[in-house]
């Protein structure tokens, strides 16, 4: 047995590792340089709640373009509203629109381009109802988060839903805590139909919550929604189908009980489609049409019309135009609702207009 | 600090591996040896270099925070209202949320942690004292979003369903204990906390009560004290350093941030009540920060930030001032 002093024992492995690591990232490197210019790297940043349908459109669209690689950071909406406006990135994810003061500051004219759609469902546990789908209109949902609606027997509620078993009990009210697309979905739609709602709280990512707990993520509030009796909860259609919770029936524009599903959130977008303004920016909730879920929301790109990188502006337009396109099919795998017919016009128009030095990149 | 259990009967200088690092310094730097040289000023670059840090990680987190400092001024620390649709902000909820759930959390902690401390030292066999500290080391070993998690889905539901309501019904005529009690709130954050404070706070008593001398012990029971009396004595020794265990258990839980953004409910708001959400410094900051829009709204947080990194600044100062009192008054010389 060869002696080692032991200080040697410990430098031996850790600089095997290090050359292991050099190793690995030189090969990278090399890889990078054998491919010449042609290698593209997207970087992008934003909304959480596309994430998975991005992630699995990026390595889909990989096996197609072996030469493009995405990098997508899904830090929220907020975080990629910023990195965009400082031009860190290629592209960003938001749920959000941008308002007139943000596109105003950022250093070019940036593109709103609605990739995919989701729902908020309202979710919610009463042991005495099981699993009864209750109906909801707006104006109780805002009673309840305003805490003017304290008891599951309120009679607004009971009105909405003859024959369920509901109790006498207080309403444990949960919201988001952390800054959220949903909750700024949820917020603009209560202050669509709630006067009082826009006056005393009003839209944002995170907003001062007159009544209840707040818990962390959308698995916060469905752990929190699944094990408090009597409570209620706001989450995106995909937690509520995963974790088996039930979801109400919303009293849409058109004073229709909407089932929130693909299919519905996909009309809302339709019937709003005539009122969508020229720069895409529009909030869909409580949008008109018989079988429109009203708590529907875009979820966005937002890329920049000038591409100061031809080859990445190109490969970005490419993208952006498959993701609207074929990407679209993919959607509904992941309980994503595909856009309509008319807001892919809309796109198309918009990706069209991208351009590099003056000259459009999309090719067809 | 010696942060570690070390088995009882085996003493260990006081003050721990570190502390005097720096008085080494004046012996046997001959001239001839560049070596010695190098190696002094690299160590002291490595020390200036923390220093450097803390002092950058101050300033630039002051001026990220202007704009609420000119905005509302000294009123930020005592304004409860903190509303970001109407950029309005303060941080007095926040405060009082920390302070609140960390004293709650020392009150649990405690007398448990001096429990065990007295146990390891005073009283446990070696082969006792092995286990029981490898267990409560293992506790500080868990990372605070498991802890999160089981308080979600075991703690909160357990005193939900059983804890709170008998208290509720022994004492729900005093105020703290009353209102709608669903287990998310100031309470469950303290009791979570104290789970997590009990390592540290049980470490550093150990390594006071160890460094108490042992002609004490062997004073007392020569008297004819029994071990209940010869721990009180010990215990009176080693008092000021109890206290500095106890504060750095505090300004640990002053800064957790996970697991008691998992439980506290998340509402700022003061009330007096216990069972009822509250929230944090730090557990705005990790919620709120990501989704921060707005300048004002960002340099909001960023002060909240300001002001935790003050809190526990104090407070660790305060504790290493009082340890360091034990450990040079009652501790062997090194001098």
């Amino acid at each position: 047995m060869l002696k080692m002093p032991s200080a040697f024992r410990l430098v031996i492995p850790v600089v095997l590792l290090l050359c292991a690591g050099l190793a690995i990232s030189g090969c990278d490197n090399a890889s990078t340089n054998n491919s010449g210019s042609s290698e593209v790297r997207l970087q992008g940043a934003g909304a959480t709640f596309p994430n998975p349908l991005y992630q699995k459109w990026f390595s889909e669209y990989n096996k197609t373009h072996p030469n493009l690689k995405f990098d997508y950071q899904s830090i929220g909406s907020g975080g990629g509203i910023k990195q965009i406006s400082s031009n860190t990135v290629d592209f960003a994810g938001s749920d959000a629109t941008l308002t007139d003061q943000q596109l105003k500051e950022a250093p070019g004219e940036l593109l709103h381009i609605p990739s995919v759609m989701g729902a908020v469902v309202m979710t919610y546990n009463i042991p005495t109802a099981g699993n009864a789908t209750l109906k909801f209109s707006g104006d109780t949902i805002a009673g309840i988060y305003l805490g003017n609606i304290k008891k599951w027997n309120d009679p607004k509620i009971a009105a909405d839903n003859p024959g369920v078993k509901l109790p006498a009990d207080d309403i444990t009210v949960v919201s988001r805590s952390d800054g959220s697309g949903t909750t700024f979905v949820f917020t603009d739609y209560l202050s669509k139909v709630s006067p009082e709602w826009k006056d005393k709280v009003g839209t944002g990512t995170s907003v001062k919550w007159p009544v209840g707990v707040s818990a962390k993520g959308s698995e916060g509030v469905t752990g929190q929604v699944k094990q408090s009796p009597n409570s209620i909860g706001y989450v995106e259609l995909i937690y509520a189908e995963q974790n088996k919770l039930p979801y109400a029936d919303v009293k849409n524009a058109a004073g229709q009980f909407v089932k929130p599903s693909m299919q519905t959130v996909t009309n809302a977008a339709a019937g709003a489609a005539s009122t969508i303004p020229a720069d895409l920016r529009v909030s869909i909730t409580d949008a008109p049409g018989q079988d429109a879920y009203p708590i529907s929301t875009f979820t966005y790109f937002l890329v920049y019309k000038d591409q100061k990188d031809k080859d990445k502006g190109k490969a970005l337009v490419d993208f952006l135009w498959w993701a609207t396109h074929d990407g679209q099919k993919m959607a509904t795998d992941l309980i994503y609702a595909p856009l309509p017919a008319e807001v892919v016009q809309k796109d198309e128009e918009k990706i069209k207009s991208i351009t590099s030095s003056g000259s459009p990149l999309y090719k067809g | 600090m010696a942060s570690s259990i070390t088995p009882p009967n085996t003493f260990e200088p006081a003050g721990g591996p570190g502390t005097m690092s720096i008085g080494a310094r004046s012996r046997g730097l001959s001239a001839s040896r560049i070596g010695d040289g190098i190696f002094k000023y690299a160590t002291l670059l490595f020390a200036l270099g923390i220093a450097a840090l803390v002092v950058i990680i101050i300033v630039s987190m002051a001026q990220n925070s202007t704009l609420s400092v000119a905005r509302f001024g000294w009123s930020f620390l005592t304004k409860t209202n903190w509303d970001p649709v109407h950029e309005q902000f303060g941080a007095g909820a926040f405060v009082y949320g920390t302070v609140v759930s960390s004293i709650l959390a020392l009150i649990f902690a405690v007398p448990v942690s001096i429990g065990i401390a007295v146990f390891l030292v005073e009283q446990a066999p070696r082969r006792l004292s092995y286990p029981t500290s490898f267990l409560v080391q293992l506790l500080a070993a868990i990372p605070s979003v498991v802890y999160g998690m089981w308080a979600v889905f075991v703690l909160a539901p357990l005193l939900r369903t059983y804890i709170y309501p008998a208290i509720q019904k022994a004492f729900g005529f005093l105020p703290i204990f009353q209102g709608p009690a669903n287990g998310l709130g100031l309470m469950t954050a303290g009791l979570i906390l104290a789970i997590m404070i009990v390592p540290i706070v049980t470490a550093v008593s150990t390594d006071v009560l160890r460094a108490v001398s042992n002609s004490l012990r062997e004073a007392a029971y020569a008297m004819g004290a029994t071990k209940w009396e010869v721990t009180k004595v010990v215990l009176g020794a080693a008092r000021s350093g109890i206290s500095g265990a106890v504060i750095l258990g505090l300004g640990r839980a002053i800064g957790e941030t996970m697991a008691v953004t998992m439980v506290i409910g998340n509402r700022p708001e003061i009330s007096e009540k216990l069972f009822g959400p509250s929230y944090t410094i730090s557990a705005a900051i990790a919620n709120e920060f990501t989704e921060a829009t707005s300048e004002l709204y960002r340099h909001s947080l960023v002060e909240l930030g300001l002001i935790l990194f003050l809190i526990t600044f104090v407070i660790n100062m305060l504790a290493r001032l009082l340890v360091w009192t034990v450990t040079r008054g009652e501790g062997r010389s090194h001098h």
